[in-house]
């Protein structure tokens, strides 16, 4: 595989050519926030978290879903996307309710980890306070729409892991709601086997096990790239 | 469907036919297109409420569509939107208890030279006028 040379945050790094920009960075010791993406998922680039500043391009690259080319300079931290970063948090904590002291993830949350992470003091926009549903319909697991971000990494766990895409997401905008089959109860939903991913995937605690309770549920969402690899090494 | 082979990616094709054969789009037909063609029930679902075009509920027997699109906005759409809700009595998207109207939106007709627009019982209305349009909705609700 060919190599490219680029520069992140002025430091020069080299990466492979089919690499994309937040692999490289990654590797190179750089952290850039995500949340959509998840490693052994296909990219949707749909959070806008990893957001980076590419010189010669007016407009801001998802990380996650650009490529590295050759003598790319990259900048992941200045000024302008910390600020569009925190913006984005507020955002998705304004449009659900997410109350972290009531939650089954709090602490092991990654929506509660990006606020930290930003700098989120407080969210400068109105809460939309919807109206979300629980459904513990299902015998083993629990989906809480009050806590969903809608980052589809459910859906692609479902979809590209297990195989059998019960989950997808209905309607749009502020009404869009991640669905089981024919938007019916998750225990109703024929086609869940019951594997387990989804909840592995979820970052925060939309998706949990049925009896946690505040606090208490601890994922390893590497878990799903684990899973891949070693799929891709047996064929 | 058999026209389109049952090709999964002729799915949008699929339910607007089928929109347009039986009006709406019910669960069970929407269960049974994700069957023909090899499709997860809830990306079925989740193309049919994505699009603002299909309707999972019966439309009514005539439908007034309101033009929200940018231009039609600009050009005070929204007060024509109130108007109509006021004078129906209905929240934009939703049909009468006696299926006489349905309401509806939609985000640029296209038609943005003549804004605003209002689509009534497919015909298009071009500067429509709130005082005009309240009494044509008023005239096919109260008609029998
Ligand atoms: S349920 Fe969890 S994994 Fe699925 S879209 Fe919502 S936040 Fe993402
Ligand atoms: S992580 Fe790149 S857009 Fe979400
Ligand atoms: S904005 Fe209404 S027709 Fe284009």
């Amino acid at each position: 595989m060919a190599a490219r040379t680029l520069t992140i945050n002025g430091t020069l790094i080299s990466a492979r050519s089919n690499e994309t920009v937040l692999e490289a960075a990654r590797e190179a010791g750089i952290s850039i926030p995500t949340l959509c993406h998840l490693d052994g998922l296909s990219e949707v680039g749909a959070c806008r978290l990893c957001l980076v500043e590419i010189a010669g391009s007016a407009k801001l690259q998802p990380a996650c879903h650009t490529t590295v080319t050759e003598g790319m300079e990259v900048q992941t931290d200045t000024p302008r996307l910390k600020a569009h970063r925190r913006a984005i948090v507020e955002l998705l904590f304004a449009e659900r309710n997410h109350i972290c002291a009531v939650c089954v993830a709090s602490g092991h949350c990654e929506l509660q980890q990006l606020a930290v992470e930003v700098g989120m003091s407080h969210v400068r926009y109105e809460y939309l306070s919807p109206d979300c549903s629980v459904d513990i319909s299902h015998a083993r697991f629990g989906i809480d729409h009050n806590r969903c971000v809608l980052c589809t990494r459910c859906v692609r766990a479902c979809d590209e892991v297990e195989g059998v895409h019960t989950w997808d997401i209905a309607g749009r905008g502020t009404n869009a709601r991640v669905i089981t089959d024919l938007n019916v109860p998750w225990g109703e939903a024929t086609s869940c086997t019951s594997c387990g991913k989804c909840l592995l995937a979820c970052p925060t605690g939309a998706i949990f096990s049925r009896g946690s309770t505040v606090a208490e549920l601890e994922r390893d969402a590497s878990r799903i790239a684990t899973i891949v690899a070693a799929r891709n090494e047996r064929w | 469907m058999k026209r389109h082979q049952y090709r999964a990616d002729a799915l949008i094709e699929v339910l607007h036919k089928a929109q347009e054969l039986y009006g709406h789009l019910t669960e069970d037909r929407l269960l049974e297109i994700a069957h023909s063609l090899h499709l997860p029930p809830s990306r079925v679902y989740g193309v049919a409420t994505f699009y603002h075009f299909f309707s999972l509920t019966p439309q009514g027997e005539h439908s007034c569509t309101v033009c929200l699109g940018t231009a039609c906005y600009v050009k005070g759409a929204m007060e024509l939107l109130a108007t109509l809700e006021t004078e129906s009595g209905l929240r934009a998207g939703s049909t009468s208890a006696d299926g006489k109207l349905s309401l509806l939106t939609a985000r640029c007709l296209g038609a943005c030279g003549i804004a605003p627009a209002v689509i009534v019982d497919g015909n298009v209305a071009g500067h429509a006028d709130p005082e005009v349009m309240r009494a044509r909705v008023r005239a096919l609700l109260d008609e029998d």
